[in-house]
């Protein structure tokens, strides 16, 4: 199979200028970051699909204890309601950091970036320290479909939150090294709709999950 | 150190398994040699494997597809030769853990390898070039969809030698997948390479859905879109909603056989019957993922080759979207017998009949479009009317089993394997063979050769006709379907026909093979100079054939349906003088790169190897953060160059 026959562009070689490169800031105007924000919205709708499927999943399941132990028996609402407390207000900071976005100030972002990443990581923190709670009282996720589907469902969405803040953390470094660029505004813009979406999962989570489940 | 992995794992006392995984590590070396030999090394590199540009992704994602499309069907011919070799004290030539193994790589290689590869490459090819587009909305995005789908084959491949298939069907119902019953590595062989496929599959629907609803050139409104790009709209929206499901799907059974949860165990809680609805709320709207696609191309081809533009274009917008928001509706049919209850059986059974409504009316046009038209006949137009005669017939055993009292005598049995092999052979393959055909003169500035191509469209409807009629008659008889043995006389004579028909098909599949060799050989011949070798109608054939990496030098404005068509029509030509800079995204390895950690972590999970498993997923992780950082992801291509190439190119272009 000759050359020319792969190369798609038979009639034409041409070869991409290294020399030239063009900043991302010069063409990535608004439509391009529009764009982006309409590909994130349909990505996160198949997020949004997935947890569907998660929630039919343990509702189907949320009966089957197999003798093991029930919700009531396993959760503490003032505890899920501080670990509420502190993701909702996570969501908050971050709006407080799109409003320094759009007033222009990189440092305002930093900052409230940082205290949604410390919120994020004290969710994350009370999270695991429940699951470790309920494994060593003998409460595993092998126990019983109940318990298999209320880890995976809570677990699915704190590894959301967990890439969540990886990605607020590479932000932090980006914002720092190139301001508040079109592509670094694009890309808050994207992690602001994901942390407010998992802002909306966890509350049903709460609901179905932990009020239902402890009453 | 290597978890389960041990030499053990490689089956050497089985000489099928090793001669077919020799041949394909004999083909993976030469091909390495030839590239080592002509230094092609670093072409391949920078011009194919690291590109962004959605012609090329779409050309890799087709040879893939008809890579699978061989190996897919190498499984179905031992099939077809062992049951009609197994009868009565014979024991044929596969064992039946072999024979289990083959008609499940079979359905997972045709479904998930071989058709979703073909139709999403088609779709790159096709679907930005008729919406006047320079590259799809996410180009780099498009390079990672199509390397998680090769992470995603090359697990399947790999398990041919080391190790196992599952042995499950292709839909691996639990409790049957589960540990307890499949404690081999097969089953992790299936969930890891369809995981990582699918989620390349979901990230090609957005994709998609962003490109048709962003990209689109001026004028061209939602209903002055090509009917393929309708197709592929909707087909990618069902994308977006259904695979998620399968991630769940496939997970929930990760989790039950790693980390011994009850999802859909046997015991403690579990609930079998909780994966068949879930599975079958992603499987029922593939069906019409595949399917709907392939309509778009028998549109296309229609209007085309009789020169007419499509009757009934917006019944079919509408019966396109009809069939997508149904789909979704129609789930249960695959187990009527489960037991949910006559009530949910018959609103199943009645949306089951409602869906074969819209499908008609395409049919209805599609006829309409011919009636009165100056039809011409090459081989794609063979390959269309081929599917209206086929379809037809599958569709209606289709209604027949929606039934549910007839589905409880039907289901299970080959009567089933006949009607679903009727409608994706006759339905989707067909389709995109035919879509190969009319659009490969786009890809490569060649036509393919005509009476190969025949010969090829003759083979595949004749062997068909006899390799699954029969089955129509086994499954009345009583034959279940995945048999490898069996003792009833009066079976025997089908399933020799069926085995001869195989034998037909397998002359299709030559002759197509010896199609695309000869057209290349003889490619000068057959050069396509004009850009529009069958009279088109839509924007694709208004740019050259292979159409220049930017595709439109000026991005044309549209004022109707059909554009191309209207300018031809007008006699407006392309103004190739007025030119801008053009903004172009690089190429870059982040996607081979993401791929091959992909296919290190899953063959890691695979046999247990959980430090390897974990480097692949860091690698996953760090070459995509190190992407983000990299800001010189586009150039500009300056006017002068534009205005070269297009001065070599546009004086040929019939318009």
């Amino acid at each position: 199979m000759s050359t020319d026959l792969l190369t798609i562009e038979s009639t034409v070689a041409y070869r991409a200028p290294t020399s030239r490169p063009v900043k991302a800031e010069e063409v990535e105007h608004d439509e391009a970051g529009s764009t982006t924000t309409l590909g994130f919205w349909i990505y996160l709708m198949s997020d949004c699909l997935l947890f569907a499927a998660l929630f039919a999943t343990y509702s189907v399941l949320a009966q089957e204890t197999a003798g093991g132990p029930t919700g009531r028996a396993l959760f503490s609402l003032p505890y899920v309601l501080t670990e509420t407390i502190c993701l909702l207000l996570s969501s908050f900071t971050y709006g407080m950091a799109m409003l320094a976005l759009n007033n222009g100030q990189r440092n305002g972002v930093l900052g409230w970036l940082a205290v949604t990443f410390l919120l994020g990581l004290c969710f994350i923190g009370m999270e695991i320290s429940e699951f470790h709670r309920m494994v060593v009282e003998g409460a595993g996720p092998d126990r019983s479909a109940f318990l298999s589907s209320f880890f995976t469902l809570v677990g699915t969405h704190g590894l959301h939150v967990s890439s969540g803040l990886i990605w607020m953390a590479v932000m932090m470094v980006q914002v720092a090294m190139r301001g508040l660029s079109v592509t670094n505004s694009t890309r808050l813009m994207c992690l602001s709709l994901f942390w407010h979406f998992l802002d909306i999962i966890w509350i049903g989570v709460f609901t179905v999950v932990y009020l239902m489940g402890a009453t | 150190m290597l978890g389960r992995l041990t030499l053990s794992a490689i089956p050497f006392d089985q000489p099928i398994i090793m001669g077919a995984f020799g041949f394909m590590g004999l083909v993976a070396i030469s091909v390495m040699g030839v590239l080592t030999y002509s230094r092609k090394w670093k072409w391949l590199w920078t011009e194919w494997l690291t590109s962004v540009d959605h012609k090329k992704i779409g050309v890799m994602y087709i040879m893939l597809a008809i890579v699978m499309l061989l190996r897919g069907f190498s499984d179905a011919i031992m099939m077809r030769t062992q049951l009609a070799l197994a009868s009565g004290d014979a024991p044929g030539f596969l064992p039946p853990e072999h024979y289990d193994q083959i008609f499940t790589a079979h359905g997972v290689i045709m479904i998930f390898f071989m058709a979703m590869p073909f139709m999403i490459g088609l779709t790159n090819i096709v679907v930005p070039l008729q919406i006047g587009a320079r590259d799809v909305a996410f180009p780099f995005l498009n390079s990672l969809s199509f390397w998680l789908t090769v992470a995603g084959f090359g697990l399947v491949n790999l398990s041919l030698g080391i190790g196992e298939f599952a042995r499950t069907g292709w839909l691996a119902y639990p409790p049957l997948s589960e540990l307890q019953y499949s404690p081999g590595v097969g089953v992790d062989y299936y969930i890891w390479s369809l995981q990582i496929s699918g989620v390349g599959t979901t990230l090609a629907g957005v994709n998609f859905i962003a490109t048709i609803l962003r990209n689109r050139a001026p004028g061209m409104t939602l209903m002055r879109m090509p009917i393929f790009t309708w197709a592929a709209l909707c087909t990618n929206i069902m994308i977006v909603a259904a695979f998620p499901v399968l991630t769940v799907t496939l997970a929930l059974l990760t989790l039950d056989r790693y980390l011994g949860m009850h999802f859909f165990t046997n015991d403690l809680g579990g609930n079998p019957m909780m994966y068949v609805n879930l599975i079958w709320s992603w499987g029922h709207p593939e069906v019409y993922i595949l399917v709907l696609p392939a309509f778009g191309i028998f549109s296309e081809i229609i209007a085309t080759f009789s020169s007419k533009r499509l009757f009934g274009y917006a019944p079919m917008v509408f019966a396109t979207m009809a069939i997508a928001v149904m789909g979704f509706v129609t789930w249960l049919h695959h187990f009527f017998t489960m037991g949910a209850g006559a009530n949910v059986n018959a609103f199943f059974g009645i949306t089951t009949m409602i869906i074969s409504i819209p499908t008609g009316v395409k049919v209805f046009n599609w006829l309409f479009t011919m009636y009165r038209g100056r039809v011409r006949f090459p081989s794609p137009v063979l390959w269309t009317i081929g599917f209206m005669v086929t379809f037809v017939i599958g569709g209606m055993t289709g209604v027949l089993m929606a039934v549910p009292p007839a589905d409880f005598i039907l289901h299970n049995s080959l009567f089933l394997i006949a009607h679903f092999h009727n409608v994706i052979i006759g339905g989707v393959l067909f389709g995109y063979l035919a879509g190969l055909t009319y659009w490969f003169p786009k890809a490569f500035g060649f036509t393919l050769n005509e009476t190969l191509g025949k010969c090829s469209f003759w083979c595949w409807l004749v062997g068909f006709y006899l390799a699954f009629m029969p089955l129509y008659i086994l499954g009345l008889m009583g034959m279940t379907r995945r048999l490898n043995h069996y003792d009833n006389p009066d079976w025997h004579p089908f399933l020799v026909v069926a085995a001869i028909g195989a034998a037909v098909i397998l002359c299709g599949i030559l002759f197509f093979v010896a199609q695309i060799v000869v057209s290349i050989v003889q490619r000068e011949k057959a050069r396509d100079l004009t850009g529009d070798p069958w009279g088109g109608r839509t924007l694709e054939w208004s740019v050259s054939s292979p159409p220049p990496f930017y595709n439109f030098a000026t991005i044309p404005v549209v004022h109707g349906r059909d554009a191309f068509w209207e300018m031809k029509m007008k006699g407006l030509k392309q103004p190739i003088m007025a030119l801008k800079r053009i903004h172009m995204p690089r190429n870059t390895g982040t996607g081979p790169i993401v791929g091959a950690f992909s296919l290190m972590m899953g063959f890691a999970l695979v046999w247990h190897i959980w430090w390897m498993a974990l480097l692949g997923l860091l690698g996953i992780v760090f070459s995509t953060i190190v992407h983000s950082f990299n800001e010189n992801r586009a150039y500009d291509v300056p006017a002068e160059d534009i205005a070269r190439i297009e001065r070599f190119a546009s004086p040929l272009l019939a318009h």
